[in-house]
């Protein structure tokens, strides 16, 4: 059961994001995108991650697609792109890609994954609900990274309008 | 007594030249003519007094004297101070430096008072008397070699002295270049020494020679070889005698000091000076002397046919070294030296005369344009006429006494060959000696009309050394008077220096030992064979003109040899100045040029080129970039993938 | 339970591809779609481990991940607006001053 969900999601998935690549038009390559996230989520379900799936949901697909849109619509969306004078650079990136993937896939076939088993098994995680075993962690252990996260939101935020003004 | 008199005298010997230079070198412009001709000489002549001072120190003491002026260098095992030897020796070579040297610059005054630089003339005059004095006077080799660097410095100056004309310029450069030739053999000769002995020092090798250097081994030969080589140069001998004619470019006096009586006896000097190493070298100490006869012989007959008065007393000097070099070839280092001092006196007169000559007729120098002047000019043609007695070896005047002695010598010490081939030069040297008295002075006129108008006496400041001279000339032989005759003051003053030298050569001598009777002989036939040149001279110049013509005539090839020198220069030319020239010629322009210039040339214009390809990874393009970060990444994570 | 090496093999293909797309295209915005790809993938590895590993952090790490995503892109779209706004285009080659 499990393993034919992850098939079709891990297919759907990996289609979505060969059409951003491959989409001629920015807005098409937008709604793939989306496409992409949406099975993520899915996927995080899976993998018993119902808060982060939640969140992936609310903040890539609702809110950084949506921002993404907006850019493309905003931004002559029809253009073609010109060719490219040298072709080389293409076939070499691509090259080195999946050279790269078949170095990563070695490692992770051949490797033995180890790591300090923690102590939140799924049934220890289920007693309290995900969420709030989130919330527990991430208020004790993590306060600091959580309060800086603040922080950088709100420059990112400043950031943002400084940068888009016409006139600075 | 002796030795407190020569320590306070003997410094003064070097510093009154000194003095005489910084005055007239810094000060000469702003003094004038008037001073500076007398701060020239005198520096010189209060130069001779304090030589007097030593001198009379040395013959109250009974060892040599060193004064340190100065510990010089001290470097680990390299120990060299500025030492000042007063022995029979050097203090002999300091009173015939200052005193021809006083002379000589008394002389000058009045020669050069016409000239432009006559300060500088002076400057360099006192910086060649300084040069030489320390020369002389040095204590060990190091002090030598810089007397030694400094004449030929001087000499390179003195004989260019008229460089805006191209024939002195020339002339400086060859004389420089030539005897640096023999210095570089000096050179290495002092090197090896030091490699051998460990010191410089004159004392301290001359002791310890007999243990470090084995009798008649290749290190002593080496040694004493390399040390002749620059004397060689240094006093004209074969090979490298082709200097001396041209140095009669610099003005005469020059020609007079340096060029007769002082530096080219400085070769003399150093063999003489280092005999108790030639001793231990017989193959050299035949090389010297047979090196000696044949550039006597060898000179003495270009001296026959030349026609400018001065080169025919500079080949007479090339001859009359070749006679002081087989005088110390075969160990008769005393008669070698005194022969140096009665050589002193003749030729500096000779020279004087010619360059009194040459004022009278304003420049002329050819004797085939002269003729008759020896009742127009004539206080000139007596002193020079008191010189060639003395040069032919006329008995009664110095020349005499000492070429005879080194001939007696010559003939007891070594053999007959070496005797026969010194009478028959002495024979030349009586004929061109008398050639060059007949000539000029004798016969009729043969001037032109305008010289022949202004023929004048030289004026009493170059007249009074002339005679002075020509007193010494002919009274400085009674200082060395054969054996049966009393004996040589010379030898017996000399003899503590070359102390052994007698008893080492009498026994060796045996084969020849021969009696008085033998030594009257020999004295008789040199008297003979000087009047016999004397004769043939008045014969063929005087009673029967037409003679010379004709024999030239006769023996056209021979003539045209000998007076083209034997075309030496001209083979020099060809096969070592111009191969040299053309390899620095090469060097210059290929060498340095494409290959040093463009080696360097070309790490600068490669770093250029590196610089402009490199810089061309800045393409401006962000996707470049990200291509090599991930170039990066691929090489990376497999690197520790396959690790 | 699946074996981890599926999901982390996923991952590394949405890495790879998002890979290919940045250097590929040249539209500014695909490209940042392609690199908000690739944040993705590395999200999906968190969470692997997160579950295999049985431990918290790696969805911690996620959720800062994605905050950090956030900002990131709503700044970078504002560069890429202002940039447009200066040369009329969002083509990358064109934006090219940097050159030797």
């Amino acid at each position: 059961m499990e393993l034919a969900l992850f098939v079709i999601l891990a297919v759907i998935a990996v289609i979505a994001a060969a059409g951003v690549v491959v989409s001629k038009k920015a807005a098409t390559s937008a709604l793939f995108l989306l496409l992409n996230f949406c099975t993520l989520a899915g996927l995080y379900i899976l993998l018993n991650a119902q808060f982060i799936a939640a969140a992936q949901v609310i903040i890539y697909a609702g809110a950084i697609v949506v921002l993404f849109l907006f850019v493309v619509m905003l931004l002559s969306p029809g253009k073609e792109e010109g060719q490219d004078r040298k072709p080389y650079a293409k076939i070499s990136a691509v090259f080195l890609a999946v050279l790269m993937l078949v170095e990563v896939g070695y490692v992770l076939v051949t490797g033995v994954l180890g790591g300090m088993s923690g102590e939140y098994t799924p049934e220890k995680i289920a007693e309290v609900g995900n969420v709030q075993a989130i919330g527990q962690v991430l208020f004790t252990d993590f306060l600091l990274p959580f309060e800086l996260a603040s922080v950088l939101l709100l420059v990112g935020i400043v950031g943002a309008v400084v940068l888009a003004k016409k006139e600075l | 007594m002796g030795e407190a008199l020569i320590h306070n005298t003997i410094r003064f010997i070097l510093l009154f030249p000194l003095l005489g230079v910084l005055i007239n070198g810094f000060l000469g412009r702003k003094l004038g003519k008037r001073v500076v001709g007398i701060v020239g000489p005198a520096a010189v002549g209060l130069a001779f007094l304090a030589a007097c001072g030593t001198f009379w120190g040395v013959t109250q003491s009974h060892h040599a004297v060193v004064n340190t002026l100065y510990p010089w260098i001290t470097v680990g095992d390299f120990d060299v101070s500025l030492a000042l030897r007063a022995d029979p020796l050097s203090s002999l070579m300091t009173l015939v430096v200052s005193g021809v040297g006083f002379l000589i610059h008394v002389y000058s005054v009045g020669y050069m008072a016409e000239d432009e630089r006559f300060t500088r003339f002076f400057t360099y005059l006192n910086l060649f008397a300084f040069s030489m004095l320390l020369l002389v006077l040095g204590n060990n080799f190091l002090v030598l070699f810089v007397g030694w660097e400094l004449v030929g410095l001087c000499s390179y100056l003195l004989i260019g002295f008229w460089f805006e004309r191209e024939a002195p310029a020339e002339a400086g450069k060859k004389a420089f270049l030539v005897t640096r030739i023999g210095d570089f053999g000096f050179a290495l000769g002092v090197m090896l020494i030091f490699a051998t002995f460990g010191t410089l020092d004159f004392d301290q090798v001359f002791e310890h020679a007999p243990q470090l250097l084995s009798a008649g081994s290749t290190l002593a030969t080496a040694i004493t070889l390399l040390l002749f080589m620059g004397a060689v140069g240094k006093s004209a001998q074969i090979p490298l005698y082709v200097w001396l004619p041209d140095a009669m470019e610099g003005p005469t006096p020059v020609s007079a000091l340096i060029h007769a009586a002082t530096m080219v006896t400085a070769g003399v000097y150093m063999v003489a000076r280092t005999h108790v190493l030639f001793e231990l070298a017989p193959l050299s100490m035949s090389v010297v002397a047979w090196i000696g006869v044949v550039t006597a012989f060898f000179a003495a007959t270009i001296a026959l046919v030349q026609n400018d008065l001065k080169r025919i007393l500079a080949y007479s000097t090339i001859s009359q070294l070749g006679y002081m070099f087989v005088g110390v070839g075969v160990g008769a280092y005393a008669a070698g030296i005194f022969h140096l001092t009665t050589h002193a006196f003749f030729k500096a007169l000779l020279f004087l005369g010619a360059g009194s000559v040459m004022h009278a007729l304003s420049g002329e120098l050819n004797i085939q344009k002269m003729g008759g002047l020896k009742d127009k000019i004539p206080w000139t043609y007596w002193t020079f006429l008191v010189g060639a007695l003395a040069l032919s070896g006329f008995p009664f005047f110095s020349g005499f006494f000492s070429k005879d002695e080194i001939l007696w010598k010559a003939y007891e010490n070594v053999g007959f060959g070496l005797w026969l081939a010194g009478i028959v030069t002495a024979f030349m040297t009586a004929f061109y000696s008398f050639r060059a008295v007949f000539v000029p002075f004798w016969g009729p006129s043969r001037l032109d009309k305008k010289t022949a108008h202004h023929v004048h006496e030289s004026p009493r400041v170059m007249i009074v050394p002339l005679v002075v001279l020509a007193v010494l000339a002919f009274l400085g032989g009674y200082l060395g008077l054969p054996h049966f005759l009393g004996g040589s003051a010379v030898e017996g003053f000399l003899s503590p220096v070359f102390a052994g030298e007698g008893a080492h050569h009498a026994a060796e001598a045996g084969a020849h030992a021969a009696g008085v009777g033998l030594e009257v002989a020999f004295l008789g036939i040199s008297v003979v064979v000087a009047l016999a040149g004397i004769g043939l001279a008045y014969f063929m110049y005087v009673a029967k003109p037409t003679v010379p013509v004709a024999l030239a005539r006769g023996v056209r090839p021979l003539y045209t040899l000998l007076s083209n020198k034997y075309y030496v220069d001209e083979l020099y030319m060809a096969l070592v100045v111009n191969p040299l020239k053309g390899l620095a010629g090469w060097l210059a322009r290929v060498f340095d040029a494409r290959g040093i210039d463009g080696l360097v040339n070309g790490i600068a214009a490669f770093f250029g080129w590196s610089g402009q390809t490199t810089r061309k990874v800045q393409t401006g393009s962000v996707r470049n970039y990200a291509l090599s970060i991930l170039l990066g990444v691929v090489v990376l994570v497999g690197y520790f993938v396959l690790r | 339970m699946i074996p981890s090496s599926y999901y982390l093999i996923l991952s590394a293909v949405l890495f790879t591809i998002g890979v290919i797309g940045v250097l590929v295209r040249r539209n500014a915005i695909v490209i940042f779609m392609c690199i908000e790809m690739m944040l993705n993938a590395v999200n999906l590895t968190f969470i692997t481990f997160s579950r295999y590993l049985n431990s918290l952090d790696g969805q911690i790490f996620v959720f800062l991940v994605m905050t950090v995503a956030a900002a990131e892109v709503a700044v970078g779209l504002a560069i890429v607006v202002s940039i447009f706004r200066l040369r009329e285009t969002t083509d990358v080659e064109e934006i090219n001053l940097m050159k030797w």
